[in-house]
C-alpha cells in the first residue's frame, strides 16, 4: 500500500519547495453553436498550505469553470483550455497525460460540489463509493476499504457510521450527503481542497455546521481550501484572501479585512453595497443596474464599464492594465482604483 | 421599510391547519399518518405592511403561501380576507375574492410558460376575470404593467427566454399586479436571482408597494432579505410559528432559542466580527413533521429543554422576558446579531 503511494507521489518534476498551487494565466473557451463564450480570460490565482482562497462573483462569471479547470474534469467538448498554466507544485497539470492526470485528482487535488444528491452514485451505497477511492486508488482489499470508509465517515461526523455506510444516498439528508462527499474527498489526504458552493442547497443551520468541518479539517491537515461560492456572508466567516472575478477575470484579490474595509474595483464595491445586512436597521441598497455581460460578446475596454459608476471614455476603450499593485498584497484591475479605494463605502 | 399605514387588517388566519394523508395501500388506500405542514398558524397583515415568513425548509412556509392563495384547501382552520372567509367559499364567490390576494413565485425559470409570450401571460388573468378589464383595453393594460415593473412596453411580443432572471421575476410580479390585488404573497421571490440582480428586485417590490399601498407577506430563507424588507417577522418551526414581532424585535431582541440559533447561523458580510458574535451551532436535522415531539417541537435541539418542554407546549404568547409573542417556557433576550462584549 505505501509502495503505491510513494509512486503516486512522484509526479515528473514535483519539487515540495515550489507553491501549493499557481494558476496563471488561464484561458478557457466553450465553442458552441452560437458562438465562442469565452469562460475564463487570463486568471491568476496562488494558494498556499493552510489558506482559504475564497473566489467570489455571480453566475457565468466563471469561478466554477476555473476549478473544473484546475480538476481537470471541463466537459470538453464544448470547452477548451486555450491557454496559461496551472502548477501544482510545480507540474505544470494542464501538460500531464490524462492517466498522470487522474493520479493527481483526490491524491493530490479533490473537490465537492454543491449538490451532493446528483454527485454521489444513487444505486451504490455510501461505503461502497468512498472505498472504491481505496480499491481503485490504493489497490486495498475490499475488507480494508470497508473499515477505512467507517473511519472517513466518523471523521465528518455522521452519527453510527458503522451501520450507515451501507445506506444509500438518497437516505441521507442533506447535511449528511455533503458529509459524505466530504469524506471521499478527503479520503487519500490530498493537499488541495475545492469546494464549489459547499452550503449553497442547505439551510443556515446545517451551513454552519458544514462549514465549521471544513474549517477543522483544513487546520488539521494543513490543506489549502478553495471556496467557490457568491455568498459574501460566508466569505466574510472563512476567508483568508479573495478573489473577485466578473466575466472570467480576477477583477480584484486581497486578504479578507482589506477587500470589505476598502474594496479597490468598483464590482466589489457595488456588490458589497448591494447586499442586505442582518445587523443593519433602515439600510439602504445600492442597486447595480444592467446585467452581468454574455460571454460570446463581452465589451470592449473593462468588461464591467456599462455597469460601472466611475466608468470614463477610458474604460470604454482600453481594457484596464494587467494589475495594479494597490499595496503589495493587493491587486485590482481597474483604471481608478486610487478613486475607489478612497471613496469612503456606502454601508457602514 | 415603508410604514404600515393604518391598523385595517386586510388578512387573518385563524389556527389554519394543513395536514397531508399518508397512505398505505394501492386499490383499497388506508391513512396510517399525516405530515403536518402547517399546524395551527394564526396571523395578521395589516394594509400596506410586509410580514416575513422564516424558517428552515420543511417547516411549512411554502404550504402556508399556498394556502393563503387558496392552491390548497386547508384541513381545518380559517382565512378571513376583508371579514370574508375564503375557506367556506366556492364557485364564482371564492373566484371573486382571489381577486384580492395573488402571489409571486420563486423560480422566475419555470414559473413562465416557455411557448406564450408576455403580454398574453401577465394577460392571462383577464381571461378569468374579464370583468376587470373590458377586453378591448387589456393590451394596453399589459402595456402599463410592464412599465410599471421597469421593462420595455416594446416588449409585449416576446417569450420568457428572451429575458435574463431579474427581468423574468419582472414578469412575474406583473402577472400579480395584474388584478390590481391588496395582498402579494411573495414565495421566494429573490433566492433564484443573482446578488446584484436581488437589490434591483426588493427595491422594485418596495416602490410598488408605496406606489400602490400593497400588503406582502414574504416568505424566505434569507433572514437578511427578510430584515430589509418585513415591518413585522414570523419565524415557523415545524409548521407552528415559535415567535412572532416587529423586525426590531425578532432580531435585536429574540427570544425563542430557535430563532436565536437561526439568526446566529446567518454569516454577516464584515470580517471584522469574525468569532466575535455568539455562535449558537445546533446539532441534528430538523425533526420529521409526520412525526413531531411532544411538547415543545423544538425540544430535541434546544439546549434549555427541561421535562416541562415535552409534556407541555408553549403558546405562542408575551412572556415575562419576552415583550413579544414567544413560544417558549424559558424566552430570555439573547443577542446574536452584534459583536458580543
Amino acid at each position: 500500500m505505501t509502495d503505491i503511494k510513494a509512486e503516486i507521489d512522484v509526479l515528473p518534476g514535483l519539487d515540495s519547495s515550489a507553491r501549493l498551487l499557481e494558476v496563471d494565466g488561464l484561458h478557457v473557451e466553450f465553442r458552441t453553436q452560437v458562438g465562442i463564450a469565452k469562460a475564463i480570460n487570463g486568471v491568476d490565482l496562488h494558494l498556499d498550505p493552510g489558506e482559504t482562497l475564497a473566489i467570489l462573483g455571480e453566475s457565468g462569471c466563471g469561478k466554477s469553470v476555473t476549478a473544473q479547470a484546475i480538476m481537470g474534469i471541463l466537459d470538453s467538448p464544448p470547452g477548451f483550455v486555450t491557454g496559461g498554466a496551472i502548477r501544482y507544485r510545480g507540474v505544470d497539470l494542464l501538460k500531464l497525460a490524462e492517466e498522470q492526470r487522474r493520479r493527481v485528482r483526490a491524491n493530490h487535488i479533490a473537490m465537492i460540489f454543491q449538490d451532493a444528491l446528483s454527485a454521489l452514485n444513487p444505486v451504490f451505497p455510501v461505503g461502497w463509493q468512498i472505498g472504491e477511492l481505496f480499491r481503485v486508488h490504493r489497490g486495498t482489499s475490499r475488507q480494508e476499504a470497508k473499515k477505512r470508509a467507517v473511519e472517513l465517515l466518523d471523521l465528518v461526523k455522521i452519527p453510527a457510521a458503522k451501520q450507515r455506510i451501507n445506506d444509500y444516498p438518497h437516505q441521507f439528508s442533506g447535511g449528511m450527503r455533503q458529509r459524505v462527499m466530504i469524506a471521499m474527498a478527503l479520503a487519500l489526504d490530498p493537499k488541495v481542497l475545492i469546494a464549489d458552493e459547499p452550503t449553497t442547497a442547505l439551510d443556515v443551520t446545517v451551513q454552519a455546521q458544514i462549514m465549521n468541518l471544513l474549517a477543522e479539517l483544513r487546520r488539521e491537515r494543513n490543506m489549502g481550501l478553495i471556496l467557490i461560492t457568491h455568498d459574501m456572508g460566508v466569505v466574510a466567516d472563512v476567508a483568508d484572501r479573495i478573489s473577485v472575478m466578473y466575466a472570467g477575470k480576477v477583477v480584484e484579490e486581497a486578504p479578507v479585512l482589506d477587500i470589505y474595509a476598502r474594496p479597490a474595483h468598483p464590482y466589489t464595491k457595488a456588490l458589497l453595497e448591494s447586499i442586505p445586512r442582518l445587523d443593519l436597521k433602515g439600510q439602504q441598497l445600492n442597486v447595480i443596474k444592467g446585467l452581468p455581460p454574455n460571454l460570446t460578446r463581452i465589451p470592449a475596454g473593462c468588461p464591467f464599464h456599462p455597469r460601472c459608476a466611475y466608468a470614463r471614455d477610458v474604460c470604454r476603450a482600453d481594457p484596464p492594465p494587467q494589475q495594479y499593485d494597490v499595496d503589495p498584497v493587493r491587486t485590482a484591475r481597474c483604471h481608478f482604483w486610487t478613486e475607489v479605494v478612497g471613496d469612503e463605502p456606502a454601508v457602514k | 421599510m415603508s410604514q404600515p399605514s393604518s391598523n385595517e387588517v386586510v388578512l387573518e388566519t385563524r389556527d389554519l391547519v394543513k395536514h397531508f394523508p399518508i397512505t398505505r395501500g394501492i386499490v383499497f388506500q388506508k391513512k396510517i399518518g399525516a405530515v403536518r405542514a402547517v399546524d395551527g398558524v394564526d396571523l395578521q397583515l395589516r394594509r400596506g405592511e410586509t410580514l416575513g415568513v422564516v424558517g428552515e425548509s420543511g417547516c411549512g412556509k411554502s404550504t402556508l403561501a399556498k394556502l393563503l392563495v387558496g392552491l390548497e384547501k386547508p384541513s381545518s382552520g380559517a382565512i378571513n380576507v376583508r371579514g370574508q372567509d375564503m375557506t367556506r367559499l366556492s364557485g364564482g364567490e371564492l373566484r371573486k375574492a382571489r381577486r384580492n390576494i395573488q402571489m409571486v413565485l420563486q423560480d422566475p425559470y419555470t414559473s413562465l410558460n416557455p411557448r406564450m409570450t408576455v403580454g398574453d401571460i401577465i394577460g392571462e388573468p383577464f381571461d378569468i376575470h374579464p370583468e376587470v378589464v373590458p377586453a378591448g383595453e387589456r393590451k394596453q393594460r399589459v402595456r402599463e404593467l410592464l412599465d410599471l415593473v421597469g421593462l420595455n412596453p416594446e416588449h409585449i411580443n416576446r417569450y420568457p427566454h428572451q429575458f435574463s432572471g431579474g427581468q423574468r421575476q419582472r414578469i412575474g410580479i406583473a402577472r400579480a399586479l395584474a388584478l390590481r390585488p391588496e395582498i402579494i404573497v411573495c414565495d421566494e421571490p429573490v433566492s433564484a436571482l443573482d446578488v446584484s440582480i436581488q437589490a434591483q428586485v426588493i427595491n422594485l417590490l418596495e416602490r410598488l408597494q408605496d406606489e400602490l399601498g400593497l400588503s406582502y407577506i414574504f416568505i424566505a430563507h434569507d433572514l437578511s432579505v427578510v430584515r430589509h424588507i418585513a415591518d413585522r417577522v414570523a419565524v415557523m418551526y415545524l409548521g407552528k410559528v415559535v415567535e412572532i414581532g416587529v423586525e426590531d424585535e425578532i432580531y435585536e431582541r429574540p427570544t425563542h432559542p430557535y430563532t436565536q440559533a437561526l439568526l446566529s447561523a446567518v454569516p454577516v458580510p464584515d470580517p471584522t466580527l469574525r468569532g466575535q458574535r455568539d455562535q449558537i451551532v445546533l446539532e441534528g436535522d430538523v425533526p420529521s413533521p409526520a412525526n413531531p415531539p411532544s411538547g415543545c417541537r423544538f425540544r430535541t435541539r434546544c439546549w434549555k429543554a427541561q421535562d416541562v418542554c415535552a409534556t407541555e407546549e408553549p403558546a405562542l404568547a408575551p412572556r415575562d422576558r419576552s415583550a413579544h409573542p414567544s413560544a417558549c417556557h424559558f424566552a430570555e433576550v439573547r443577542d446574536v446579531v452584534h459583536a458580543v462584549e
